[in-house]
């Protein structure tokens, strides 16, 4: 190995540790805020890279009758938490908004030509269609359950992704695919190319890691998912709603989902059911944090995706294998860390 | 059918209107019934204390209250009646509580702790939280000297200040207290129960449980005694104060005793 198939190697670990990073992330915001291990996070990446190509490629995409039903459906149970807690205005309106919000959607995909508007804005619209699935999801699935066992939670996670894997197909079909890169260029440095997509994933991760940051440290939305993720009764206590809190840290994990699958979509191809691997893989750096720490997890991923990077080139058989086993030792460390101190008073 | 309500509650001295009135209310844990059909008022501008020993269901009342744990029964806050108590509406429309278990942030600043308390105000576009947050600093100094620290590194007094302090962020109008002075030295006890008084007269009313019946009711408008899920005496403070049965049970050498050890 020399030095440029080093620099190579690295820069496609980092692509890919940048992404793993984001998905570890969404992975322990929503595990601390709502306890529930979000599997089908891995479904949003595929979604979003297979919506993108399905506009650039001119196929038929289903996707936002998917939208409209999940929409129906929580519009569905919301309406009938009304009739039985009593009329509200606030909240009769809001029912009205998310079916307006279907319904623009729906139009918006039979007026446009999907194949010609420019990248930025079908990226836009892969968003629009995909993100509100995440807090629908929770609306539908986990908000009438909130309170059951962390296992219960985690076996109807379970049962999503794998819905979700057969819809993926149904919707996109069986062959993968791979979107155009977001520009042309690519950047020399020395003897080494860089690839402008690398650029492009480096940087958007950091951008929303770093607002991310800023969301939870300075702003009081963030503060009060925080508040829930540390103190749920004390949360409830201020008045922040876990209901609330549960479709918020939902529509993030799947915002970051959706714009991870849209990064990658131009440098790796991409299949209906590539995304339990890839969020596995976030997952191995979440539990390198612990799946508490954030700083640790992000650097768990980055040192994830790296090292896959390299067991590709000297063990490519064994690349999965490697990352797994990456995991063991971890667990091995948190259980013998852990003194299960709850809440102490 | 308000009037004759208001009638059978005359004997509440105080001229303000009912803040709060609970009637018949029933909470239960699975087949055990905690609390079992308990009427009580609120005026506002009034400090009602429950008394009552370890078990009476004072905790799971204020619960029920709050909507935190499911009732039978008619809750009427502010005027308003509430078919199925909701934490997230009550604390909006200023009700408050301070849990027996404080439930602070424990791994978040003593500010953070603070601001999050007027999180259904700020929600609400209400920006005159920054007002309150001066208020609440000025009346506990110690929470502005540490309002960078954690919250988990706090003593327990100091815990209950920054517990009350959110709270008040809140601007309830009705402030609920779960055993404020628990696992507390007698000189912060007293610094604590002066500030009820002090709410009071800025129009804070207060709902105050305790098992330091001797300090409740000697701050306290109204009182009642929880017994068993059920209110086995109310009157006037001062007239409970006096009571024989009262100082037997709850002021006497005994609850001398329990006094010394909470202290
Ligand atoms: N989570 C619970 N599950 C079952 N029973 C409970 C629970 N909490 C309290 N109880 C029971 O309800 C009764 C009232 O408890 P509580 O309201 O905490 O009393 P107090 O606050 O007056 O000490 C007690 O008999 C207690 O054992
Ligand atoms: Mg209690």
């Amino acid at each position: 190995m020399n030095l440029q198939i080093a620099i190579l190697l690295g820069q496609d670990g980092i692509t890919n540790g940048a992404i793993y990073a984001l998905l570890a992330l969404s992975i322990i915001l929503v595990f601390t805020v709502t306890r529930i291990l979000l599997i089908p996070l891995g479904e949003f990446v595929t979604f979003g890279a297979l919506t993108m190509y399905a506009f650039q490629s001119g196929h038929e995409t289903s996707i936002v009758w998917l939208l409209a039903a999940m929409i129906a459906l929580d519009a569905a149970l919301d309406l009938k938490q009304l009739f039985s807690n009593g009329m509200d205005a606030r909240k009769a309106q809001w029912i009205g908004i998310k079916l307006g919000y279907a319904a623009l959607m729906v139009t918006l995909m039979h007026t446009l030509s999907l194949q010609e508007i420019p990248m930025l804005a079908q990226a836009l619209l892969t968003l629009m269609l995909l993100v509100p699935l995440g807090p629908v999801m929770y609306r539908v699935f986990f908000q009438p359950i909130a309170s059951a066992q962390p296992l219960v939670l985690l076996i109807v996670s379970i049962a999503l992704h794998v819905t979700m894997v057969g819809i993926g197909l149904l919707m996109f079909g069986p062959e993968g695919g791979r979107t155009a890169p977001f520009s042309d260029t690519a950047l020399r440095l020395g003897s080494v190319m860089l690839k402008s997509q690398t650029l492009w994933v480096i940087l958007v991760s950091v951008v929303l890691i770093v607002s991310l940051f800023l969301a939870f440290e300075r702003t009081l939305y963030g503060k009060a998912l925080r508040a829930t993720a540390v103190n749920r009764m004390g949360a409830r206590l201020m008045g922040i709603s876990p209901d609330f809190a549960g479709k918020a840290t939902f529509a993030l994990a799947a915002f970051i989902g959706v714009a991870s699958g849209i990064l990658i979509a131009p440098i790796t191809t991409l299949y209906y059911d590539s995304g339990f691997i890839i969020s596995l893989k976030g997952f191995v750096g979440a539990i390198i944090g612990g799946l508490i720490s954030y700083p640790l997890a992000a650097i768990g991923a980055v040192a994830v995706g790296l090292i896959e990077a390299f067991s590709m080139f000297w063990a490519s058989n064994y690349k999965e294998i490697i990352v797994f086993t990456l995991i063991i030792p971890f667990l091995l460390w948190r259980s013998i860390n852990s003194n299960h101190v709850e809440d102490e008073e | 059918m308000n009037a004759t309500a208001t009638q059978s509650t005359a004997h509440h001295q105080g001229s303000g209107e009912r803040l709060l009135n609970i009637s018949d209310l029933h909470v239960s844990y699975g087949m055990v019934e905690a609390v079992t059909g308990v009427d009580l008022q609120v005026r506002e501008g009034q400090i009602v204390t429950v008394i009552g020993p370890n078990g009476a269901g004072k905790t799971t009342l204020l619960s029920a209250i709050i909507g935190m744990l499911k009732s039978k029964g008619e809750v009427h806050f502010d005027g308003h009646f509430y078919k199925v108590p909701d934490v997230e509406n009550l604390v909006g429309k200023g009700l408050g509580l301070v849990p027996e278990k404080r439930e602070l942030f424990t791994s978040m600043s003593i500010e953070d702790n603070l601001l999050l308390g007027a999180f259904q105000r700020f929600r609400r576009g209400d920006r005159g939280y920054e007002t309150t947050l001066a208020e609440v600093y000025s009346l506990f100094p110690r929470l502005w000297e540490r309002r960078k620290q954690m919250s988990g590194t706090l003593s327990g007094g100091e815990r209950q200040m920054l517990a009350i302090g959110r709270a008040l962020m809140g601007k309830p109008r009705l402030l609920m207290l779960d055993e404020p002075s628990l696992g507390l030295a007698p000189l912060i006890t007293r610094e604590i129960f002066r500030i009820f008084a002090d709410l009071r007269r800025q129009g804070v009313s207060i709902l105050l449980v305790e098992q330091n019946a001797r300090a409740a009711l000697k701050v306290a408008d109204y009182a009642y005694v929880l017994e068993g899920g059920k209110v086995a005496m109310q009157g006037k403070a001062a007239d409970l104060a006096n009571d024989p049965r009262v100082i037997e049970a709850y002021l006497g050498l005994a609850s001398k005793h329990q006094e010394l050890l909470s202290s």
